[in-house]
């Protein structure tokens, strides 16, 4: 299907244009590192903002996601699971499908032709899940650029698979032992090969958190599952959805997916993050719903932080909702009231994810199971006639042995 | 007048350069915290840099990292460091004291609290290495409010543009961060650094002191021709590393005498006051 999506929308007076010029979404984001990497982060908004507003760029970048991507995505009207929940139409925007099996794609694929335009031959990248390391490399393997992984050794227990799939696909995979050894760890030692490599090196961060311009260009490559999804859905479904769904770890497909609705008043935004074992508990990832604003990784958003000011470990079943930040973005669309977080736990996910498989032949990943899961809470709440969409991020392949080992099973 | 400008007007008035160690505060643990403070002094330090550690140290190497680690595991945190200073404030009221850290710690404590406990503890300056001079308005007001002083850090890769903004900012002393990486990375050109320091200088008055990759006392000797101060990190956190607990405040001492004696060799090769 060809489909007509404009990729930079003019802004108009009065519009939603956040971030500012200098990065920040009201108090939040922002450029809090080191002096050492200034130089850097000035070279890239320099490029980013030449690429964004360059035809020739937007056009290559649509060919590739098109053709080598497999975009557009399909939304999917999950018939059976809504008659099972008795209540709202679920559609489901299908992010599994893309090469590499999630949204991950859309990002690495436009930084790296950003990286190609600035002439830097080799990438590094910061991974929990692995999904970002695999779609890091699978971007590096198709520009024939070499490529460094970080993955905390927690999570290169968790997801030897997609190591392995990296390592495939001619990365370097380099675990990461200090701290808690996952993704928060994977971004500081991925900060700091930048800053020592700077000159050959164009660094792919995997969420809309960072410094600027990350979290504004994440968003940017992302937003293509929006706006696929404002085309698609009166084309499917006769209208826009009351309410879109989506997990936010550190928020890159639910930025994807919000961004493009925020000037529809009338669609509800609803982030879903990681519960964990329950909030009570303290073992969770849920960064909006129980932490605080703070600086970390280059940015000022919520954290889950202790009474020192300590960044906490998280916890959760995907390794991709893992991380004690969030975009900053999500923190102003939360402050703000234009979006609502609410968490789910690691059972709710679970049991989501087998309902997913079950009513719709949908093996969905762990992250966003999170999403599916809010959706089985909301239908059922809301008459048959509205409409709730679900960013559907990832497939859950990669999610095989943890799903067994949670029923009781060994793979 | 304060104790850095102090500190530096009598180290020119003797054709020397500062020599300023860093230990990351709490490392090997907060018990040891005053003895460490006295061993550097009683070994030449003219300044004192005091980590305040942190879970997620992104411009540190390994080395400085894994301090912040044990640290934290000794239960190590910003109040409790900030009341270890006022304490030893009691015995030595002449060594300038500046915290160095990561911005959440003290976001955590509020921006203008932390301010006022600083001061009440004879803290004489703070370098947050994540708050570049344009996103810390707030933050130089506080400080300034307090009459504590903003150190900001400068690289080889600063922009004309930057060096501005950060000669118009600074107080206390500016930190030149000679290589390009994290800390401990390795060695250094003491060339480019002169050349560097010779066009900040051009811009301010403030003192300038060099740091990151100064690993043996020659290098000190080379840097401490031309620089205002020398910063000594990563090779005193190594050796307080490798030392049981109860030797690595002398152990830092030890390393840090032989700097002073590279630093002091360099006065003969100094411009005068």
């Amino acid at each position: 299907m060809q489909m007509r999506v404009p990729v930079a929308e003019p802004r108009s007076p009065g519009a939603y244009d956040l971030p500012d010029a200098t990065g920040h979404f009201g108090p939040y984001g922002g450029t809090f590192v080191a002096e050492t990497l200034q130089a850097a982060l000035e070279e890239l908004r320099d490029a980013y903002e030449a690429c964004r507003t360059d035809p020739a760029f937007q056009a290559e970048l649509a060919y590739e996601l098109e053709h080598y991507v497999g975009r557009p995505s399909p939304v999917y009207h999950a018939k059976r699971l809504s008659d099972e929940l008795g209540g709202a139409q679920v559609y489901l925007k299908r992010e599994d499908l893309n090469h590499t099996g999630a949204h991950k794609v859309n990002n690495t694929m436009g930084q790296a032709l950003v990286a190609r335009r600035m002439g830097k031959p080799r990438v590094i990248a910061e991974t929990g899940a692995g999904q970002h390391g695999v779609a890091t490399a699978t971007v590096a393997a198709r520009y024939g650029m070499e490529c460094v992984v970080y993955m905390g050794t927690e999570d290169v227990a968790r997801q030897a698979q997609n190591v392995y799939r990296m390592k495939l696909l001619g990365a370097t995979v380099v675990p990461v032992t200090s701290g808690s050894r996952t993704l928060k760890d994977a971004l500081n030692e991925a900060m700091r090969d930048w800053v020592t490599n700077v000159a050959n090196t164009f660094y792919i961060i995997g969420t809309v958190a960072g410094p600027h311009p990350y979290p504004m260009m994440v968003r940017d490559f992302n937003a293509i599952v929006g706006k696929e999804c404002l085309v698609q859905m009166p084309a499917l479904a006769g209208r826009q959805p009351d309410y879109v769904l989506a997990c936010v770890g550190g928020g890159s497909n639910a930025m994807g997916i919000f961004h493009p609705y925020i000037p529809h008043a009338g669609v509800k935004l609803v982030g879903v993050e990681a519960g964990g074992l329950g909030i009570s508990t303290g073992k969770h990832a849920a960064t909006l719903s129980a932490g605080s604003p703070g600086v970390l990784h280059g940015n000022r958003t919520y954290l889950m932080q202790d009474a020192d000011g300590q960044i906490l470990e998280t916890h959760s079943i995907s390794a991709g909702l893992d991380y004690p930040g969030v975009g900053p973005e999500h923190a102003w669309l939360k402050d703000s009231g234009r979006a609502s977080y609410v968490s789910v736990t690691d059972d709710e996910a679970l049991a989501a994810f087998h309902a997913l498989c079950r009513t719709e032949g949908i093996i969905p990943a762990l992250e966003s199971s999170h999403a599916v899961a809010h959706a089985m809470r909301l239908a059922p709440t809301l008459a048959r006639d509205r409409i709730v969409l679900v960013n559907l991020s990832g497939r859950g392949d990669k999610d095989m042995h943890t799903v067994a080992k949670a029923s009781g099973l060994s793979l | 007048m304060s104790r850095i400008a102090a500190t530096f007007d009598r180290l020119r008035a003797g054709r020397r350069a500062a020599l300023v160690p860093f230990v990351t505060a709490g490392d090997p643990s907060p018990a040891h915290l005053p003895d460490m403070l006295r061993s550097l002094v009683a070994n030449g330090a003219d300044v004192i840099e005091l980590g305040v550690p942190f879970s997620d140290p992104m411009a540190d190497g390994p080395t400085i990292q894994r301090s912040s680690e044990r640290a934290l595991r000794a239960g190590t945190g910003l109040a409790m460091i900030l009341d270890a200073v006022r304490q030893y404030r009691r015995e030595d009221d002449r060594t300038p004291i500046v915290l160095m850290g990561y911005a959440n710690p003290i976001e955590h404590m509020g921006v203008a609290a932390f301010a006022g406990r600083a001061k009440e503890s004879g803290i004489d300056g703070v370098l947050v290495v994540d708050y570049p001079p344009e996103e810390s308005g707030a933050w130089a007001e506080a400080l300034g409010a307090a009459g504590i002083a903003p150190i900001f850090l400068l690289s080889p890769t600063s922009s004309q543009a930057r060096i501005d903004l950060v000669a118009r900012m600074a107080k206390g002393y500016i930190y030149y961060v000679s290589l390009k990486g994290v800390t401990g990375a390795a060695n250094i050109d003491t060339a480019d650094v002169e050349r560097m320091l010779a066009r900040i200088r051009s811009r301010t008055s403030v003192p300038v002191g060099v740091g990151f990759g100064i690993r043996d006392p020659e290098t000190a000797r080379a840097i401490a021709r031309f620089a205002d101060a020398v910063v000594i990190g990563s090779r005193i956190v190594e050796e307080i590393e490798r030392a049981e607990p109860d030797q690595a405040a002398q152990r830092a001492g030890a390393v840090l005498a032989a700097f002073r004696a590279g630093v002091d060799a360099a006065a003969v090769d100094r411009a005068g006051p």
